[in-house]
C-alpha cells in the first residue's frame, strides 16, 4: 500500500508545482477510492467516527461519574458502580478505572468525540484563514510582501509553544485550542495557495476574465480556486492528523481542554501519577490517539498519491 | 559572497520583528484585560493595575510594542512573577539539559535516518523501503509521550536496564548523563527519524535517477562509493533543510519529552510556566525558542555554499 509513494520530489518548496487537473468533486472521489491507503485509511476513519457517535450505545456509562470506591480497576474487572447522584449499578469496566472510578473505557470512546471534532474544525478553520490569505497574497501584488513576512514570522514559531502561549493568554476552551492550533498551521496552506495563484493567474483564461471586468472576488473564486481543491483536501488531512496530536499534547501537558473534558490527552494526563501501577490509564488512550491519527495519515498519504502526486508531504 | 552573508543575515530581522510583534499581541489581543488574564481570577484590584502599569497599558498598542521591544532588545526579557526571578536567568539555568537531549537527539537521527534513506533509495520498492516508508507513517502518528511512557515501562521498570527519570549533568560524568538521556533522546528521535528518513530517501532516490550516476557505475566505482559519493552529496541539500525545519519539531517534543522524562530543561520550564500562569516567563521562552530556531534555519541557509559548489549567491 505504501510502496506505491512515488519518491517525494525533494524537500525544497516547488512554487511552480502544476496544480492537479481540477477535477469535479465526483470524479476526484472516485480516482481516490480505486486506492488501497484512501480505503484503508478512510475505512478505519468511518469506523471511529462511527464508534464516537455511538458512544452512549457501546457498553459506556456517564464518563464524568465518579465512584472513589470502584478506582483503579484492572481492564476486565465487574463492579458495582455507585454514582455520586445515587444511582447503584452493574458495570463491566473494559478498560479498568481511574484513580476516581471513573469508566477508561467510557471516557475513550467519548473522548473521540473531542478529538475528531478539534481536528476537523482545525483543518475546517486552518484552510479557510490560509485559502483568504493565500488569495489575497497571490492576486494583489500589493499585499503579497507584508502578508507572505507575516507568514515568515508565523511559520518561525514553533506551533505547539504558540499554542501554549496563546492558550496561556486567552484561558482554555474549546475555541481557543481550536483557534491556537489552527493558526500556525494557516502559512503553509496560505503558501500553497500563493502558488497556485501564481501560475493560474497567468493562464489565458484568466486573463480574458479579468479583461472582460470580472470582479476579483468572481475571478478568484470561480477560476482560481478550483485549481487548488485536490492539494488542499491533502493539506487539510495532514492539518486534521496533527491537530489531533497537538489538542493530546496540550491537553496531556495540562494547557489544552479544560480538565473537566474527557479527551484523550486529558485520561493520559491524569493517568501518567500513576503510570508504573497502572499503565492502562495511559496506553489505552495512546492507542486509540495513536490509531486515529494513522488512519487519517495513511488517508492523505493515499489522497496525496491520487490526487496530487507532485505535491509533496511535508516539504516547505 | 560577503555582500550575500550581510543580506541574508540582514533578512532574518524581519522575521524576528514579526515574531515579537506576533508573540506581543497574542496577550494584547487577549479577550479582557490581559493583566487580569495573567494574574488569574483572584486577583486584587491593586495588583491588575501595578501589572497594568507594568505592562504599560494606559499607552497605545504602537508605543506599548515599541517599549517592549526596546526592553527585550536590551536583553531584559522581563521577570518571572512566579519565582520572581529575571527570565533571562532562569533561561540560561535550564539550558544545559534541552541542548544535551537536542544534541543527542540529533546525532541519534541523522545516524539512523541518513543511512536507511539511502539504503531505501537504493532498493527502491524493496523490503527496506517499504518498513521504512510504513515506520515513518507510524513515526508521525504515534505522540512522543506514548512512546516515552512504553519505552519506561518495558526498558526500566521490566527490564531494569536504565533509570527511569531524571537528569544527570554532563559535569557528574559522562556516562551517568548518558544513560539518563538515552531513552529521552530515543523518544524524540522516532518522529525526526520519520521525518528525515522520508526526505532523504526521496532526494536520494532522484538523484540515482541522474547521468552522473550511470556515469560513475560505468567507470565501475563501486555500490557504496555511488551511493556515497554522487547520490548522497548531491542529495545534502534537501536533507540539510529539513533538518533545518525538522527543528522545529524537535522544540515541540523536548516540551513533551522533559515532562515524560522529568528532566529539568527549558521543556519543563515552559509547562512549569504555563501551570502557573507565569506569562512573561512563557513569552520569553516562545521567543528564545523561536529566535533559535531562525538562527538554525539560517545557518542551513549559508551550509548550502559548502554543500552545493555550485550555489553561488
Amino acid at each position: 500500500m505504501l510502496a506505491k509513494t512515488p519518491p517525494i520530489p525533494s524537500g525544497t518548496p516547488q512554487p511552480d508545482a502544476e496544480p492537479a487537473s481540477a477535477g469535479r468533486p465526483a470524479s476526484l472521489a472516485r480516482r481516490a477510492l480505486r486506492n488501497g491507503a484512501v480505503r484503508l485509511g478512510g475505512s478505519t476513519l468511518v469506523m471511529l467516527v462511527f464508534m464516537a457517535m455511538a458512544a452512549p450505545w457501546l457498553g459506556t456509562i456517564d464518563p464524568t461519574a465518579i465512584d472513589p470506591a470502584s478506582g483503579n480497576l484492572l481492564p476486565g474487572a465487574r463492579g458495582e458502580f455507585n454514582s455520586l447522584a445515587g444511582q447503584t449499578f452493574q458495570h463491566l469496566f473494559l478498560m479498568g478505572s481511574d484513580s476516581l472510578g471513573r469508566d477508561i473505557w467510557s471516557r475513550v470512546v467519548y473522548g473521540a468525540r473531542v478529538s475528531i471534532t478539534v481536528g476537523i474544525a482545525v483543518a475546517a478553520l486552518a484552510l479557510a484563514g490560509g485559502i483568504i490569505v493565500g488569495l489575497a497574497a497571490g492576486y494583489f501584488r500589493r499585499l503579497d510582501g507584508v502578508l507572505m513576512r507575516v507568514m515568515d514570522g508565523l511559520m518561525a514559531i514553533p506551533g505547539i509553544l504558540f499554542a501554549i502561549t496563546l492558550v496561556a493568554a486567552w484561558r482554555a476552551s474549546v475555541a481557543t485550542i481550536v483557534i491556537a492550533i489552527a493558526i500556525p498551521e494557516i502559512p503553509r496552506v496560505a503558501r500553497l495557495l500563493r502558488s497556485v495563484v501564481l501560475t493560474i493567474r497567468e493562464e489565458p483564461y484568466v486573463e480574458a476574465a479579468i479583461a472582460l471586468d470580472t470582479p476579483p472576488l468572481k475571478v478568484l473564486t470561480r477560476h482560481i480556486l478550483p485549481n487548488a481543491i485536490a492539494p488542499l483536501i491533502v493539506q487539510g488531512t495532514y492539518i486534521c492528523a496533527s491537530a489531533i496530536l497537538v489538542e493530546a499534547i496540550l491537553s496531556f501537558l495540562g494547557v489544552g481542554m479544560p480538565a473537566d473534558i474527557p479527551t484523550w490527552g486529558n485520561i493520559m494526563a491524569e493517568g501518567r501519577i500513576q503510570f508504573t501501577q497502572f499503565p492502562h490509564n495511559v496506553l489505552v488512550p495512546g492507542v486509540f490517539l495513536a490509531l486515529t491519527v494513522l488512519a487519517v495519515n495513511i488517508l492523505g498519504d493515499g489522497l496525496r498519491d491520487t490526487l496530487d502526486p507532485k505535491f509533496s508531504k511535508r516539504g516547505a | 559572497m560577503l555582500f550575500f552573508l550581510l543580506r541574508r543575515i540582514a533578512a532574518t530581522v524581519p522575521v524576528l520583528v514579526v515574531v515579537a510583534l506576533i508573540v506581543f499581541l497574542m496577550l494584547r489581543l487577549a479577550p479582557g484585560d490581559p493583566a487580569a488574564a495573567i494574574l488569574g481570577d483572584n486577583a486584587s484590584s491593586a495588583a491588575i493595575q501595578s501589572v497594568r502599569t507594568q505592562l504599560g497599558l494606559e499607552n497605545s498598542i504602537p508605543v506599548q510594542f515599541f517599549q517592549w521591544s526596546a526592553r527585550l532588545l536590551s536583553g531584559d526579557l522581563g521577570e518571572s512573577y512566579f519565582l520572581k526571578q529575571s527570565v533571562a536567568g532562569l533561561i540560561a539555568q535550564r539550558v544545559e539539559p534541552t541542548l544535551s537531549l537536542a544534541a543527542l537527539t540529533l546525532v541519534f537521527t541523522v545516524l539512523i535516518a541518513v543511512p536507511l534513506g539511502v539504503l531505501a533509495a537504493w532498493r527502491h520498492g524493496g523490503w527496506l523501503d517499504r518498513a521504512l516508508m510504513g515506520f515513518s507513517v507510524l513515526g508521525f502518528s504515534i505522540p512522543a509521550f506514548v512512546i516515552g511512557y512504553v519505552l519506561i515501562w518495558a526498558v526500566s521498570l521490566k527490564l531494569g536496564w536504565l533509570p527511569v527519570q531524571g537528569y544527570a549533568r554532563l559535569e557528574e560524568g559522562l556516562l551517568p548523563w548518558l544513560r539518563h538521556l538515552i531513552l529521552p533522546a530515543i523518544t524524540l528521535s522516532i518522529i525526526y527519524v520519520a521525518l528525515i528518513a522520508r526526505v532523504t530517501r526521496a532526494a536520494v532516490a532522484e538523484a540515482l535517477t541522474e547521468d552522473y550516476v550511470r556515469t560513475a557505475r560505468a567507470k565501475g566505482i563501486s555500490e557504496a562509493g555511488v551511493l556515497m559519493r554522487h547520490a548522497l552529496v548531491n542529495a545534502a541539500v534537501p536533507i540539510v533543510t529539513v533538518i533545518g525545519i525538522g527543528i522545529a519539531l524537535l522544540i515541540g517534543g523536548v516540551v513533551v519529552t522533559e515532562t515524560v522524562f522529568a528532566i529539568p530543561g527549558l521543556g519543563q520550564l515552559t509547562v512549569d510556566a504555563v501551570l502557573s500562569r507565569d506569562y512573561p516567563l512563557i513569552q520569553a521562552i516562545t521567543l528564545f525558542f523561536s529566535f533559535i530556531y531562525v538562527l538554525i534555519n539560517l545557518l542551513v541557509d549559508l551550509s548550502y555554499l559548502l554543500l552545493d559548489p555550485r550555489i553561488r549567491y
